[in-house]
C-alpha cells in the first residue's frame, strides 16, 4: 500500500515536472529567438541559434533604440510605485472610516464603489480621457488621481471587509485615552491592518503594472509605459522587426519574473487573502 | 463609532471620493449622456434619442459578431480554466515532491501583462502554423483557440492558488471521517473534495467570467481582431468603433453601454446561481 502510494507520487511528480517544463516553452522560446536574426525568427521560431543566425545583443541594441526601453521602464516603475502607495493609504483610511461611521452618505459611497468594480473599463474610457485631459491629469504624475479612482473599488472592499473583523474596542480605547480620529487610524487600526496593506498592493501592482488602456488613452502619445511600448513595437513605423520585439518582451518579463521570485510567498498569499474577501 | 465630527469624516474620504468622482462617476454618467447623442469631441455632442442604439446593430455586423464570439469564448474558456486549474490544484495538494516549486512555475504567467503574453504565444503558435502555410489570421478558429490558450496559460496558476487554499482548508476529521467510513479515492473526490471547495468555486467562476467578458489586452496583441474583425471580442470591437471609425462615437459609446449592462446582468445571474450551490461542512 505504502510502497504503492510511493510509486503513484513519483508518477504524478514526473507528470507534473512535464506539464511545468511545457508551460515554460513560450517563454524560453521567446528568449532563445531574440539572440537570433530578425529574419530567421517567424519562419523557423523552434530552431536553435547557429552560427548563421545569432546576433548576440543586436536585437536588444535595436529594440531599446526603438522604443526607448529604459525610460518605458522608468514610467512604469514610478507610476505603480506612487500609484499603488496612494492607493493604500487613502482607501484604508476610507474604508476604515466609512465601516465605522454608519449613515447613509457611508453606504451610498460604499455601494457605489462596488457598483465600479462590475462596470467595464470601455463604459468610461473615452469619457474618462477626455476629463483627464481637461483637468491636466495626462502626464505620470496626474495618471496617479485616476488610478486612485479605478482602484478604489476593489481596495475599499477588501479593506472594508477586514476592516469589520477588527474588534472595535480597541479603537474606543484609544480615544477614551484621548485620540482623535487621525490619531486613532494611524497609531491603532494601521499596524493592525498590515498584513492587508501586503494583499491590496500586491494586487494594484499586479494591475497597474501591466495596464495598457488607460495609460494609451491618457498619456500614451508622450509617455509610453513598458506595455505601450512593446504595442508600439508592433504598429510601428515602417517593417516590423521581429527582433527586436522579441528582445523587448525579454526585457518586459525579466522584471516581473525577478519581483515574483523575491516576494512570491506575498504574491500567492496576496492573491488568495484578495479572492477570498472579494 | 457611530459619529466623527465632519472635519474628520472628510479628511479621510475626500481625497479618495474626488478621485473616484474624477476617473469614474462623471466620467460614467458623461458617457451614459453621450451615448444618446452624436458627437466627434465632448463639445460638439446633440441629442439624438436612440438612434446610437440602433446604429450599433444595424450599420453593420460587427458588435453582434463581436457579442456571439464574446459569448462563445467566455464559456469555453470559463469551462477549461476551472477543470485545469481544479485538476492542477487537487494534483498539488497531494503529497508530491517539489510541490511548492512546481506551483511557482504554474502560477507565474500569471504575472505577465496580456499585451506581451499575446505576443509571446504569437510567435509560438504562428510558428507551429507556419509549417501548414498560414498564420493565426488565417481562420478565426485559430484566433479563438490562440486565445483560450493564452488565457488558460494565465489564468488558470491564479485560480490553482485560489483551489488549492480551499481544499487545505477542508477540516482533517471530515477526511478522516470518509475514510473510516472506508471512501475511496473517487468517493473522496466527488462527495468531499468538490462540495466543500463550492466557495472557491463561485470566486473562481466570478473571476474568470468576468475576465472572459472584458478580455482586451489579449485579444489586441494575439489576433488585434484579424482576420477583418472576425475575432474582435466586445471590448476589442468597442475600442475600434470609438478610435478606428469616423463618425461612430455615439455609436461606440452606446455599444459600451450595452456591454456593461450585459456583463452586469451576467455577474449577477451567476453569483445568484452558484451561491445557491454552496454547502457547509
Amino acid at each position: 500500500m505504502e510502497a504503492q502510494n510511493r510509486a503513484r507520487n513519483n508518477i504524478l511528480f514526473v507528470c507534473l515536472t512535464a506539464i511545468a517544463v511545457l508551460y515554460m516553452v513560450p517563454l524560453l522560446l521567446v528568449l532563445m529567438n531574440s539572440f537570433k536574426g530578425r529574419f530567421f525568427i517567424s519562419d523557423t521560431p523552434f530552431a536553435l541559434p547557429n552560427a548563421q543566425t545569432w546576433v548576440g545583443l543586436q536585437n536588444y541594441v535595436t529594440g531599446i533604440a526603438k522604443t526607448g526601453f529604459p525610460l518605458a521602464f522608468a514610467y512604469s516603475l514610478f507610476i505603480t510605485v506612487f500609484s499603488v502607495m496612494t492607493i493604500v493609504l487613502f482607501t484604508s483610511m476610507t474604508a476604515w472610516c466609512i465601516t465605522r461611521v454608519r449613515s447613509r452618505l457611508s453606504s451610498a459611497f460604499y455601494y457605489l464603489l462596488v457598483f465600479s468594480m462590475i462596470v467595464p473599463f470601455q463604459m468610461v474610457m473615452f469619457t474618462m480621457s477626455k476629463v483627464a485631459n481637461v483637468l491636466h491629469l495626462d502626464n505620470p504624475v496626474g495618471i496617479i488621481v485616476l488610478y486612485l479612482g479605478f482602484g478604489a473599488g476593489l481596495s475599499v472592499f477588501i479593506f472594508s471587509g477586514f476592516v469589520k473583523s477588527i474588534p472595535i474596542e480597541i479603537e474606543e480605547a484609544a480615544t477614551i485615552d484621548g485620540c482623535n480620529p487621525i490619531q486613532t487610524f494611524f497609531l491603532v487600526v494601521f499596524p493592525v491592518l498590515r498584513p492587508i496593506y501586503i494583499t491590496v498592493a500586491i494586487l494594484n501592482t499586479m494591475w497597474i503594472w501591466n495596464d495598457y488602456l488607460l495609460p494609451y488613452l491618457t498619456i500614451g502619445s508622450n509617455y509610453k509605459t513598458i506595455p505601450i511600448a512593446v504595442q508600439y513595437l508592433q504598429g510601428g513605423y515602417g517593417s516590423r522587426d521581429i527582433g527586436a520585439m522579441m528582445a523587448m518582451l525579454v526585457l518586459a518579463i525579466i522584471p516581473i519574473v525577478i519581483f515574483y521570485l523575491f516576494l512570491q510567498k506575498y504574491i500567492i498569499e496576496g492573491v488568495v487573502a484578495g479572492a477570498v474577501k472579494g | 463609532m457611530q459619529k466623527m465630527p465632519k472635519r474628520y469624516y472628510a479628511f479621510f474620504t475626500l481625497p479618495t471620493a474626488i478621485a473616484f468622482a474624477i476617473s469614474f462617476i462623471i466620467p460614467f454618467i458623461f458617457g451614459l449622456y453621450l451615448s444618446f447623442t452624436k458627437f466627434t469631441t465632448v463639445t460638439d455632442s446633440t441629442w439624438v434619442g436612440f438612434q446610437n442604439y440602433v446604429r450599433a446593430f444595424t450599420d453593420d455586423q460587427n458588435f453582434i459578431n463581436a457579442g456571439l464570439f464574446t459569448i462563445e469564448f467566455a464559456v469555453v474558456s470559463v469551462i477549461l480554466i476551472n477543470i485545469v486549474a481544479f485538476a492542477l490544484a487537487y494534483l498539488l495538494t497531494r503529497p508530491v515532491r517539489a510541490r511548492n516549486a512546481l506551483r511557482t512555475v504554474f502560477f507565474m504567467p500569471n504575472l505577465i501583462g496580456g499585451i506581451v503574453l499575446g505576443y509571446v504565444w504569437l510567435l509560438l503558435i504562428n510558428g507551429v502554423l507556419i509549417n501548414f502555410g498560414f498564420d493565426i489570421t488565417y481562420d478565426p478558429k485559430y484566433g479563438f483557440w490562440g486565445l483560450i490558450l493564452v488565457t488558460n496559460w494565465q489564468m488558470a496558476g491564479y485560480m490553482m492558488v485560489i483551489y488549492i487554499a480551499a481544499i487545505l482548508a477542508i477540516s482533517s476529521e471530515v477526511v478522516e471521517a470518509a475514510k473510516i467510513d472506508g471512501a475511496n479515492a473517487w468517493q473522496m473526490l466527488s462527495r468531499i473534495t468538490i462540495p466543500l471547495v463550492m466557495p472557491a468555486f463561485t470566486i473562481c467562476t466570478f473571476l474568470t467570467v468576468s475576465n472572459s467578458f472584458k478580455l482586451f489586452d489579449q485579444n489586441l496583441s494575439l489576433t488585434a481582431g484579424a482576420p477583418g474583425r472576425a475575432t474582435a471580442m466586445l471590448a476589442l470591437d468597442i475600442f475600434y468603433t470609438f478610435y478606428g471609425q469616423n463618425g461612430y462615437e455615439g455609436v461606440g459609446q452606446a455599444k459600451a453601454v450595452m456591454f456593461f449592462l450585459f456583463v452586469s446582468a451576467i455577474v449577477l445571474l451567476q453569483l445568484r446561481a452558484s451561491r445557491s450551490r454552496e454547502v457547509e461542512a
